[in-house]
């Protein structure tokens, strides 16, 4: 049986990171991952990564606590304020590092690493290079792998952990190459398995994230925390939804209703207008959709055209050439017409600072983990040095875990996983229904726009929640439709439909439950925020028969909670 | 309607591959992406290939799209008209259907040292680099790995030990970069009996890139960096 110390599941930023971290003190660390760690979506990420560095004339004053205050301002005072100063303190000293190993960064004058200016941030903080940052640093962490001699597992698919009680032995995964479903011993796993925008069809997310990158650890036993918070990022691409990086407006970009005004001077101050943060920045283009100020075919302008033909090539060329290439449109000389999209979890599988999870030998970091640092709502620019930051951190204290830990796989519980797994697929074939799997993730991703979107409320929710538990009901009459053994990618979707389902329900039940508004959950019902009885995390146990709610507190260090101005 | 003529292989069948036609009513601004998504969705699940992003960053999709290797996310259905051919990338084992191999390609990739060797020890901050010095990179940077210069590229049709447009383009990322210490060693990978030299100028890798780089002119300009030792 297969067996490595440390394994990690999923080759983007925060694997990557992770298992760098813990090969410096661990022999074998393995990492795998859904699709090539060049192929991860930390590579989408455009517009930057937060560090108070103070590189810039602007942003001279900058010091890492007022980081952290933006940040815990941002969460809407629902993130663990311990956990957004150790991601904001790490920040220089990770950008350097990321530097150090070769990540080329756009430079200023003097030659430092450049900053620009991001929604909710009080200077510009968001270190950049030109408007592929995420995919630089994909590139500059896949290259330390390589150097490393890090052992990666390509294309697998982890459908389950492999646990008992308490303790996490492992991992069940499907092999496309050999078409086997394979456990892999481990004394430690974490969990870098990235977002779940595909649950929304309105998503910028890759065709991979799906609610299986949190589905295994929750299936487990292992509870979801805030999952009830998405963020809706302001600009997506009007109908595709891929993303309009938030640099557009940190370059200066306005954003530009049908009677051509700049609306946001009616939603946030003058001095701050189009880098508020996202969660107002989204609800305001929301409303003048909502309101018949939006374009006929729906969309707002994001318009750059003021900015010129030179600073548009050099700050933000990939947004020109995504314009280019999918919509036919040069942002030089035509506005870009977006909306809001689905785009991040601050939500995710629960975890203390250490990234460590409620079952021994788990931890998770990135966007599939909630420690929490974004609370309600995440600032741009933070999701990447959360990656690289909690990425290290539960690599480090992985990597302390397993120094004692016998060097082997405990066979029987991995055993037992796999053919639970099996079953459970021999379960499906005998299906009887109608449809496919991908007909009901279509379904189930209209019913989560409409039902938990950027404007929520009792009726809608209530409505969208009952969809979901019918949708669960068909898909377990659903039969897998191809039943190959090697790239039967039927079969992953299979198991992407149930994450999604199942995770969409976490979200449903938890975002029905809170009865307040606070950062990405705004309620028409209850339109303020109400610390009093809501200042608290949601923890979402997964049960057959529907999820099971807990609550826990929030940790407040130096900022006591206050009404949210920008 | 579109006809999607699909290069078939189950590797668990074996047997020789087939095409297989495909015929749907394609929508308005549909890419070849979006055309196999439908066909998965409506018509024949089974059919396989590698997808992710949609947005052409991520790499996964490249294919041959009737006379070129192209992206398939980035490739509008009608402008390649109404009958549409989908091949495999060329010179890597087929697995099944769309779905290559890519091993051969990413070894490759890592003999040419792929990560950054520093000329100096780190500072306590950054790296300076000047704005100048950073454009120099610039035009080596943006490759995802997606695998469209290799399949299209005979040499590597050839010579399977054959380094590749791809992993020549990022050894000049690092040669080219003002912090890097590495280039003697890297260029001695390049120099040798199946790096630079073997290149035939063709310039197919630098027709068919999605990113619009140019794996050709960093190979010419690897060439006179191993003959003049300029480095």
């Amino acid at each position: 049986m297969i067996f490595h110390d440390i394994l990690i599941v999923g080759g983007g930023l925060a694997g990557m990171r992770a298992a760098v971290e813990a090969a410096k003190k661990v022999k074998d660390v393995a990492i795998i991952s859904r699709v090539h760690p060049m192929r991860s979506h930390s590579g989408e990420a455009q517009g930057g990564i937060n560090a108070a560095l103070a590189n810039v004339e602007k942003g001279k004053d900058d010091t890492v606590d007022k980081h952290a205050f933006d940040t815990v301002k941002g969460s809407d005072f629902l993130a663990d304020q311990d956990a957004s100063e150790y991601l904001t303190y790490q920040g220089p000293e990770t950008i350097f590092e990321m530097e150090h190993w070769g990540c080329p960064f756009s430079r200023t004058p003097e030659g430092k690493v450049a900053q620009r200016p991001f929604g909710g941030a009080g200077f510009p903080r968001t270190c950049y290079a030109t408007d592929k940052t995420g995919l630089y640093l994909l590139q500059t962490l896949y290259e330390q792998i390589i150097k490393e001699k890090i052992k990666v597992y390509e294309e697998w698919v982890v459908f389950a952990l492999g646990s008992e009680g308490d303790n996490c032995y492992g991992v069940i995964a499907y092999d496309p190459h050999s078409g086997e479903l394979t456990p892999v011993g481990a004394n430690a796993v974490i969990f870098g398995t990235g977002g779940i925008g595909r649950i929304y069809s309105n998503t910028t997310n890759a065709l991979t994230n799906t609610g299986l990158a949190m589905a295994a650890p929750y299936w487990a036993g292992v509870p979801l925390k805030d999952i009830e918070f998405v963020q809706f990022h302001p600009t997506s691409l009007a109908k595709s939804h891929i993303l309009m990086t938030e640099g557009c407006r940190g370059e200066g970009g306005y954003l530009i209703n049908n009677k051509g005004e700049r609306f946001m001077k009616n939603y946030v101050s003058e001095t701050v207008m189009e880098l508020g943060p996202r969660d107002i920045v989204s609800r305001s283009i929301q409303t003048e959709i909502l309101q018949g100020r939006g374009f006929p075919d729906g969309s707002i302008h994001l318009d750059l055209r003021h900015l010129g033909a030179g600073k548009i090539m050099e700050r933000l060329p990939g947004i020109r050439d995504i314009c280019l290439n999918f919509i036919g449109i040069d942002p030089i000389y035509e506005p870009i017409p977006i909306t809001p999209g689905t785009h991040y979890s601050m939500g995710g599988i629960d975890t203390d600072i250490d990234g460590a999870c409620r079952m021994k030998g788990l931890y998770a970091a990135g966007e599939c983990a909630c420690v929490s640092m974004h609370g309600a709502n995440r600032l741009g620019g933070n999701s990447l040095l959360d990656t690289i930051v909690y990425g290290a951190r539960a690599g480090k204290k992985a990597s302390e875990y397993v120094k004692d830990k016998e060097k082997g796989p405990k066979v029987k519980v991995l055993e037992e996983a796999a053919r639970r797994e099996e079953s459970r697929i021999a379960q499906w074939k005998k299906g009887t229904g109608e449809g496919n799997p991908y007909k009901i993730k279509n379904e189930l991703s209209q019913v989560m726009v409409e039902g938990f979107g950027i404007f929520r409320n009792e009726k809608d929710m209530a409505k969208g929640l009952e969809q979901v538990k019918e949708l669960k009901e068909r898909a377990k009459k659903l039969k897998p439709a191809f039943n190959g053994k090697k790239y039967n990618y039927d079969i992953i979707g299979f198991y992407d439909m149930k994450g999604n389902l199942d995770v969409a329900e976490a979200i449903g039940t938890g975002a029905l439950t809170r009865k307040e508004s606070r950062g990405s959950h705004f309620r028409t019902d209850f339109k303020t925020r109400d610390d009093a009885n809501w200042l608290k995390h949601t923890l979402t146990y997964f049960n057959e028969m529907g999820p099971r709610l807990d609550y826990s507190p929030v940790k407040i260090t130096k900022y006591k909670p206050e009404e949210r101005k920008y | 309607m579109v006809e999607f003529n699909i290069f078939r292989y189950d590797p668990d069948k074996g047997g020789e591959p087939y095409f297989q036609s495909y015929k749907f009513e394609p929508e308005k601004g549909m890419t070849i992406l979006e055309g196999l998504l439908y066909i998965n969705e409506n018509l024949d699940p089974s059919v396989a290939y590698r997808a992710s992003c949609r947005e052409a960053v991520c790499g996964s999709c490249a294919m041959h799209i009737n006379d070129m290797y192209r992206l398939a996310c980035k490739t509008q259905i009608s402008v390649m008209g109404s009958k549409i051919t989908l091949r495999p990338l060329s010179h890597l084992p087929v697995m099944k259907d769309l779905v290559v191999d890519l091993n051969p390609f990413f070894e490759h990739f890592k003999e040419i040292k792929p990560y950054f060797i520093p000329r100096e020890a780190p500072p306590n901050k950054e790296y300076l680099q000047t704005i100048e010095q950073r454009k120099k990179i610039d035009a080596w940077l943006d490759c995802i790995l997606c695998g469209a210069c290799y399949g299209s590229c005979p040499v590597a049709g050839k010579d399977g030990n054959y380094l590749g447009p791809h992993a020549l383009l990022k050894a000049l990322r690092f040669v080219d970069d003002s912090r890097d210490g590495g280039a003697k060693e890297r260029i001695a990978v390049v120099a040798r009996e199946n790096g630079v030299f073997r290149c035939h100028t063709v310039f197919n890798c630098q027709k068919v890139c999605p990113k619009d780089l140019d794996p050709s002119g960093a190979i010419a300009r690897l060439k006179m960096k191993a003959i003049f030792k300029k480095y």
